[in-house]
């Protein structure tokens, strides 16, 4: 089943524009429960109450507040915020481009795919060059009465918007300092190489599985016919002993596993 | 950087209101284990507005229920599953925490990969490690390996009620984990309907490759990720609080959990071993 198109924008690069449309790249499977009432196991509402009285407060009558200090607040009123909202657009504009693998893991946020909006001879033309050059586009968009940054990339042929986090918001690792403490000896750095390097092989996502959520899922379906299973309770941890020989006993026994292997 | 105050507080979902760590685990390789905090790698940055009352009292939201009308405390919920049209499995965090087995709860590396070759595709959220009292000498070991081999670890683990997938690389010195999307969380583009790949004309291709080279960078430059949203929000509450117009002031007990949590401190002291 096709999937239905979340935003229409143009790609402008200089004098040059790319329509596309926006799609969700993102599936969510995490289990979904609802909150009940415990009594009549039946969803509950939320509303806004006085914690003071316990009243509640219509909708109508609540304002918007930002805490200057502990207590003290500037309310922005409905138009205040309408005001803030930014002028509509359909640019995506590509600033600039940047080689790929220069933007770290941190910043990348929530991928989208841009499918061509007619003319597909650009689209697929601005894919294969972003791919022939190996780089990536910073671009700059309102969507849905919001300002987003983001990057252009190619992969596989078709063109992904990903939207990044904002310069204020991530933390750097330059901003603080490495952990105290006593340094590693040559000769465990020497093993923990040989221990990582046995371990090492290509990224398939797709040997990893959320069996926990089939856990849960097969759990519930257990459950709602009667037949819930008894769950062990959980155990505390246990320690483990010194560096250099818990090292010399991994290497031997992923040893042992490779020859078995 | 803002000032302090301007920053959102925690989110619920990061919890580390009052500088508590995220989650507080075993990271292993081998069967080496390392005894690690998380702590997020990211402030929420947006600004967040308070919803007052007609006084300009800070409100609270409270679940009630439908048929009666009346507020629900915390311990008067339940979480449930929805099996059919409004008939629910009920299901308690004991039973969620239960059905993680034992093995699940490290984070075991089991893999490494070139820490480059992951595509962006399954990144989602990231968070220092910090060793815990003791595991200083393995955290660096771990640490200092990774950075000279460029690989990044790659683990899944149960935490809070969720399985994750994630990647632990190593950042001059400090480690940090980004959670990442399973495969069968993303979409391909037959799910989405997009058209098969055309063939592009050279000449086209060519047109873009120079529209590229003509904008290229050398490197990513983070300052230009502004929050325009923000910075115009700000702006208007200094012009209001200038004009006295529309403050208002109540007596309100400073609750802890609303209390602005500097994030990097919390994270400076929490790498340094001190409590």
């Amino acid at each position: 089943m096709a999937a239905r198109a979340i935003w229409k924008g143009e790609l402008k690069l200089g004098a040059t524009k790319v329509p596309v449309k926006l799609y969700s790249a993102v599936q969510d499977r995490t289990v979904r429960f609802h909150i009940l009432d415990d009594r009549a196991k039946k969803r509950v509402k939320q509303h806004m109450i006085d914690p003071d009285s316990g009243d509640e407060v219509p909708n109508e009558e609540i304002q918007k507040g930002y805490e200057i200090e502990p207590g003290r607040y500037v309310i922005l009123t409905k138009e205040d915020l309408e005001n803030l909202e930014p002028p509509p657009s359909r640019d995506i504009d590509i600033v600039e481009f940047v080689p790929q693998a220069k933007i770290s893991q941190q910043w990348y946020e929530r991928p989208y795919y841009l499918g061509p909006d007619g003319d597909v001879k650009d689209y697929f033309a601005l894919a294969e060059a972003l791919q022939n050059t190996e780089s990536e586009g910073i671009a700059h968009w309102v969507m849905r009465n919001k300002y987003y940054s983001g990057a252009l990339r190619a992969v596989d042929d078709y063109l992904f918007l990903f939207t990044l986090r904002d310069a204020n918001e991530v933390i750097l690792a330059d901003e603080l300092t490495k952990p105290a403490g006593a340094a590693p000896t040559q000769k465990e750095l020497a093993m923990a190489k040989q221990l990582v390097e046995m371990l090492e092989g290509e990224f398939k996502p797709k040997e990893y599985k959320d069996e926990y959520r089939e856990r849960v899922m097969e759990f519930i379906e257990k459950k709602a016919k009667g037949r819930a299973p008894r769950l062990k309770a959980v155990k505390a941890k246990r320690k483990t002993a010194a560096l250099d020989s818990v090292l010399a006993k991994s290497i031997a026994s992923l040893r042992k596993e490779k020859r078995a292997a | 950087m803002l000032p302090k105050a301007t920053r959102k507080k925690a989110e619920p979902e990061d919890e580390n209101a009052g500088g508590r760590p995220f989650w507080s685990g075993t990271l292993t390789f081998g069967l080496v284990s390392v005894p690690v905090s998380l702590f997020p790698a990211a402030r929420s940055n947006r600004t967040s507005l308070r919803m007052l009352g007609p006084d300009g009292q800070p409100l609270a939201r409270k679940y009630f229920a439908e048929n009666t009308g009346k507020d629900l405390d915390v311990d008067e919920v339940v979480r449930g599953y929805e099996v059919a049209k409004e008939k629910y499995v009920i299901v308690t965090d004991e039973e969620l925490e239960r059905l993680a087995p034992e093995k699940t709860r490290d984070i075991d590396l089991k893999q490494f990969v070139p820490a480059e070759s992951i595509p962006p595709l399954y990144f989602e959220r990231g968070y220092f490690l910090t060793p815990a009292a003791g595991s200083q000498k393995a955290y660096k070991l771990l640490a200092e390996t990774m950075d000279e081999s460029k690989l990044a670890g790659i683990a899944t683990f149960v935490m809070r009620g969720k399985e994750y997938l994630v990647a632990i690389f190593s950042d001059k010195g400090i480690l940090r984990a980004e959670t990442m999307r399973f495969a069968d969380e993303l979409r391909s583009p037959a799910d989405i309907g997009l058209p098969k790949k055309k063939e592009a004309p050279k000449a086209t291709v060519s047109k873009f490759e120079k529209l590229i080279a003509g904008k290229s960078k050398k490197q990513f430059s983070p300052a230009k990720l502004t929050d325009k949203e923000s910075d115009s929000l700000l702006k208007l509450v200094k012009k209001k609080q200038a004009k006295r117009s529309n403050v208002v002031k109540v007596d309100e007990e400073v609750d802890t959990d609303h209390k602005v949590v500097d994030l990097v401190s919390i994270l400076k002291k929490s790498l340094s071993g001190k409590k």
